[in-house]
C-alpha cells in the first residue's frame, strides 16, 4: 500500500473530457498539388474558359516583359515582375464575380488589369507618381499593398462586413509564400475561420521571399496545412495550370459565397525573374533550377493542351500575341507621357479637412511655387 | 423654461452613453474588441451594448489587436463605422502597423476615395496602480503618425461630446480615455441635448494673468487644482485643456499665451520626444516677442512606466507645477 491508499485522500478524478471540435480530415492538402492540364480531368473544362485563360496569360506574360523594360527606361521606379506565376494571377481574377472583391499584393498587378483596371492606372504605384492610380470601387480592388500580410485582415474585414448586410460578396486576399509567416497572416485566417467569413486567401508560393527560399520561412509539411489549425480547408494546387488553378478558386469562391466560410489555396509555383528589376538572383539560386521550371511554363502547358484538344491553331496562337503586343505597345505609348502631378494634390487628401497645420504648410508651398515662376520668367 | 436638475455622473457613464446614442442613430457604427461583449469591457464602458444591438454590432474578437484593427478596416471600406476598443494603451501596440501603414494613409493613397472612418478608443495614463504594460501614455507615438487625428477629453460632458464626434468623423480618430478619471464625477445631465463639437478646439478650462498651463486628458484637473494652490503665492494661472493633440488649436493656446506670457506644458508621458517638446516649439514661434520666460515642460520622467508603488513620483502633481510656475517668475525676480 501507497502513503496516498493508505490514507484514502487522494483520488486521482479523470479530466473532463475532450472532444476535438472537427475531423481535420477533409480539411488537410491533398499530397500532390492539383492539376488538371494532361490529365482526365482536362475533358471536363469549359473550352471557353481555357481559351480566355490562354489570352489573359500571353496578355499578362507581354505585359511583365513591358514593365520590366520600362524600369530600365526610368518610366517606372521598379517592377516586380510576375512571369511564370501568370496563371494564378489571371485565375485568381477570373474566379471572381463583378460584385465580389481583390486584395492584391505589390506583385499581383496583373490580377488588378484582369479585374479591368486600366492598365497604367495599375502602375502608378509602381511608376511613383501617386500611391493608388485607380478608384478602389469602381472594380472593386484595394490598393496594391506593400507591407505583407496586411491586406489580408482588410479582406476579412469587408467580407464580414458585406455578409453582415446580407450581401453575397466574397473577397479574394492575394499574397506570397514568405508573407505567411507574418503576424497578420495568422490574425487575418484566424478571424476569418472564427467569423466563417466569406473569404478565400491565395497563397503564390514561387520559392522565395526575395532571396530566403522556402525551407528557411517554414517548417511546415506546405503552407497550404496551416489552414488546418484554424479550422478551414487547406488547398494544394499546381500554380502553373491556370485551369486548374481557376477550378480550385472558383470551389472557393461558390463554397464562402454559399456561407460555407473562408479557405486557403497553395498554389506551388515558380518567380522566374528576379523579385524585381533591383535584384540579383544569381546570388541565391542557380540556372538549373530556373531551366527546369522554365520547361513547366504556364502558358505552354494550357497552348499544348488547346491545341492537342483541336482549341487552338496557329492563327490562334498568333492572334493572341498579335493582341498583346498591340497591349505592349499602348501601354509603351502611354507610360512614355510625364504624368502631370499637381503639388497641392499634397495637402488634398490628409483628412477630410486640412488641419490649421497643414493650411499653413500648403499656403506656404504655393508661395514657393509662386516665386520659383516668378524667377522662373525673370530669366 | 424649465430647468433640469444636473445628476452627477461619472466619465466612464458618459462614454457609454455617447455609444449607445451613436449605435442608435447610426446601424452602420459597429463596436468591436476584447471581451466588449457581454462582459462590457474590462472597465465597463461598452456595458449593456451588445445585449441592446447583439453582438453582430458590439462584437468580442479574437485576442488580437491586429487583426481587430486590420478588419476594422476592410469594414470601413465596406461602409461601417467600426469604434474600435483597445483593452489597454500598451496593448494597442501589436496593432501600431495596421494604424501607421493603413488606417492613416488609405484617404491619401487613394487620393481621397477610401477614407477610413475608424474610432480606436484606447484607455491611456496611470495612476491607478496598475501593473506594467497598463500605464502607458503613448499619445506622441499617434501625434508623430499624420492622417490619425487624437483626442483626449478631460471632463464628463467632453468625454461624451468628444466620442461623438469621433465617431461621426470621417477621419480615423484615436481617442485616448485617460483611465484615472474614469470614475471623475461631475453635474452632467445625459438627459440634456448634448453638443458634439468639431474636433479641434481647445478650450480655456480656468483663467488667470500670470501663466498659462497648457494640458489635456488626465493632467487637466492636477493643473486646476495647481492654479488653485497657485493663489496663496499670488499668481492666477490660466489653464488650457487642448482636448485634441491633432489637429492642435494654435490659435487658443497662442491667445493665452500672449495674454500671460509665459507657459507651462503639462503632461505625464516622457519629455523627451514628447508632445510638450511640440507644444513648446510652437508657442515659442508663434509667441516669442510676448514671452516672458522660456516656456517649461512638466512631464513624466523619461523612463518606462514605473511599477505602482513608485508611480506617484514619477507622475507630474501639484508641487512640480508650483515649482515650475516659481521658475517662470525669474525675470520678475520672486
Ligand atoms: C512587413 C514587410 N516586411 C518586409 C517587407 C520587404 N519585402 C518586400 S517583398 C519581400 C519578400 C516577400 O516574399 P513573398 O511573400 O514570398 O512574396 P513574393 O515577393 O515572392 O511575391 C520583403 C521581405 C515588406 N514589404 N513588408
Amino acid at each position: 500500500m501507497t502513503v496516498m491508499e493508505q490514507r484514502g485522500a487522494y483520488r486521482p478524478s479523470p479530466p473532463p473530457a475532450w472532444q476535438p471540435r472537427t475531423d481535420p480530415a477533409p480539411l488537410l492538402p491533398d499530397a500532390e498539388p492539383y492539376r488538371v492540364l494532361g490529365t482526365e480531368a482536362a475533358a471536363k473544362a469549359d473550352p471557353e474558359l481555357l481559351r480566355r485563360l490562354y489570352a489573359q496569360l500571353v496578355l499578362g506574360r507581354r505585359y511583365n516583359t513591358q514593365a520590366t523594360a520600362l524600369t530600365k527606361q526610368g518610366r517606372l521606379a521598379v517592377y516586380p515582375s510576375s512571369t511564370g506565376q501568370e496563371a494564378c494571377e489571371v485565375a485568381a481574377a477570373l474566379a471572381l464575380e463583378e460584385r465580389d472583391w481583390l486584395f492584391p499584393s505589390y506583385r499581383d498587378t496583373l490580377a488588378v488589369v484582369a479585374r479591368g483596371v486600366d492598365p497604367v492606372e495599375a502602375l502608378t504605384l509602381l511608376r511613383g507618381d501617386w500611391h493608388t492610380g485607380y478608384d478602389p470601387y469602381e472594380h472593386r480592388v484595394a490598393p496594391l499593398s506593400t507591407p505583407l500580410a496586411t491586406q489580408l485582415p482588410h479582406a476579412v474585414g469587408l467580407a464580414h462586413a458585406a455578409r453582415l448586410k446580407g450581401d453575397d460578396v466574397v473577397a479574394l486576399a492575394m499574397i506570397g509564400d514568405g508573407g505567411t509567416s507574418e503576424g497578420d497572416f495568422h490574425e487575418a485566417l484566424n478571424f476569418a475561420a472564427v467569423w466563417q467569413a466569406p473569404v478565400v486567401f491565395l497563397v503564390q508560393n514561387n520559392g522565395f521571399a526575395i532571396s530566403v527560399p522556402l525551407a528557411k520561412q517554414t517548417a511546415a509539411p506546405s503552407l497550404a496545412h496551416k489552414a488546418v489549425g484554424y479550422g478551414m480547408p487547406g488547398r494544394l494546387v499546381d500554380g502553373n495550370d491556370a485551369a486548374a488553378v481557376h477550378e480550385v478558386l472558383a470551389d472557393a469562391v461558390r463554397q464562402a459565397r454559399a456561407g460555407g466560410g473562408p479557405t486557403l489555396i497553395e498554389a506551388v509555383t515558380y518567380r522566374i525573374d528576379a523579385h524585381t528589376n533591383a535584384d540579383d538572383a544569381t546570388r541565391y539560386r542557380g540556372d538549373a533550377e530556373v531551366e527546369a521550371w522554365r520547361e513547366h511554363d504556364p502558358i505552354q502547358l494550357l497552348e499544348r493542351e488547346l491545341t492537342g484538344r483541336g482549341l487552338l491553331d496557329e492563327d490562334g496562337v498568333r492572334a493572341a500575341r498579335e493582341d498583346a503586343e498591340a497591349m505592349a505597345a499602348r501601354l509603351r505609348e502611354r507610360m512614355n507621357q510625364d504624368a502631370p502631378l499637381d503639388p497641392m494634390d499634397l495637402f488634398a487628401h490628409v483628412y477630410a479637412e486640412p488641419t490649421p497645420q497643414l493650411r499653413e504648410q500648403r499656403a506656404q508651398l504655393v508661395a514657393e511655387l509662386q516665386a520659383e515662376s516668378e524667377e522662373g520668367t525673370a530669366r | 423654461m424649465t430647468t433640469v436638475a444636473l445628476k452627477p455622473a461619472t466619465m466612464a457613464q458618459a462614454l457609454t452613453r455617447a455609444l449607445r446614442d451613436a449605435m442608435a442613430a447610426d446601424p452602420t457604427v459597429h463596436v468591436m474588441g476584447e471581451d466588449v461583449g457581454p462582459l462590457g469591457g474590462v472597465f465597463r464602458i461598452t456595458d449593456g451594448l451588445a445585449k441592446e444591438f447583439g453582438e453582430d454590432r458590439c462584437t468580442d474578437t479574437p485576442l488580437a489587436e491586429a487583426g481587430i484593427l486590420g478588419t476594422a478596416v476592410g469594414m470601413a471600406m465596406y461602409g461601417l463605422r467600426p469604434v474600435v476598443e483597445m483593452q489597454f494603451d500598451a496593448f494597442a501596440y501589436p496593432a501600431f502597423e495596421q494604424l501607421a501603414s493603413h488606417v492613416a494613409k488609405m484617404r491619401n493613397r487613394t487620393r481621397g476615395k477610401m477614407p477610413l472612418p475608424i474610432t480606436i478608443r484606447i484607455p491611456y495614463g496611470g495612476g491607478i496602480g496598475g501593473v506594467e504594460h497598463h500605464s502607458d501614455s503613448s499619445e506622441a507615438y499617434y501625434m508623430a503618425t499624420p492622417g490619425l487625428h487624437v483626442v483626449t477629453p478631460a471632463t464628463v460632458a467632453d468625454a461624451y461630446g468628444l466620442l461623438r464626434a469621433a465617431i461621426d468623423s470621417d477621419d480615423p480618430v484615436v481617442f485616448l480615455e485617460p483611465k484615472r478619471l474614469y470614475w471623475s464625477k461631475d453635474t452632467w445631465n445625459p438627459d440634456d441635448p448634448q453638443t458634439v463639437e468639431p474636433v479641434g478646439r481647445a478650450v480655456v478650462r480656468r483663467t488667470g494673468r500670470s501663466a498659462t498651463l497648457i494640458t489635456y486628458g488626465p493632467s487637466v484637473p492636477v493643473c486646476l487644482e495647481a492654479a488653485e494652490a497657485a493663489r496663496a503665492e499670488g499668481w492666477e494661472l490660466e489653464v488650457v485643456d487642448l482636448r485634441s493633440l491633432v489637429p492642435f488649436d494654435d490659435e487658443t493656446v497662442c491667445a493665452s499665451v500672449r495674454r500671460t506670457g509665459r507657459a507651462v506644458v503639462v503632461h505625464e508621458s516622457g519629455g523627451f520626444g514628447g508632445p510638450g517638446g511640440e507644444i513648446a516649439a510652437r508657442v515659442t514661434e508663434r509667441c516669442f516677442h510676448h514671452l516672458e520666460a522660456p516656456v517649461l515642460r512638466v512631464a513624466g520622467f523619461d523612463l518606462p512606466y514605473p511599477p505602482p508603488m513608485l508611480e506617484r513620483h514619477h507622475l507630474p502633481g501639484v508641487d512640480r507645477i508650483l515649482d515650475a510656475v516659481a521658475r517662470l517668475q525669474w525675470e520678475a525676480g520672486s
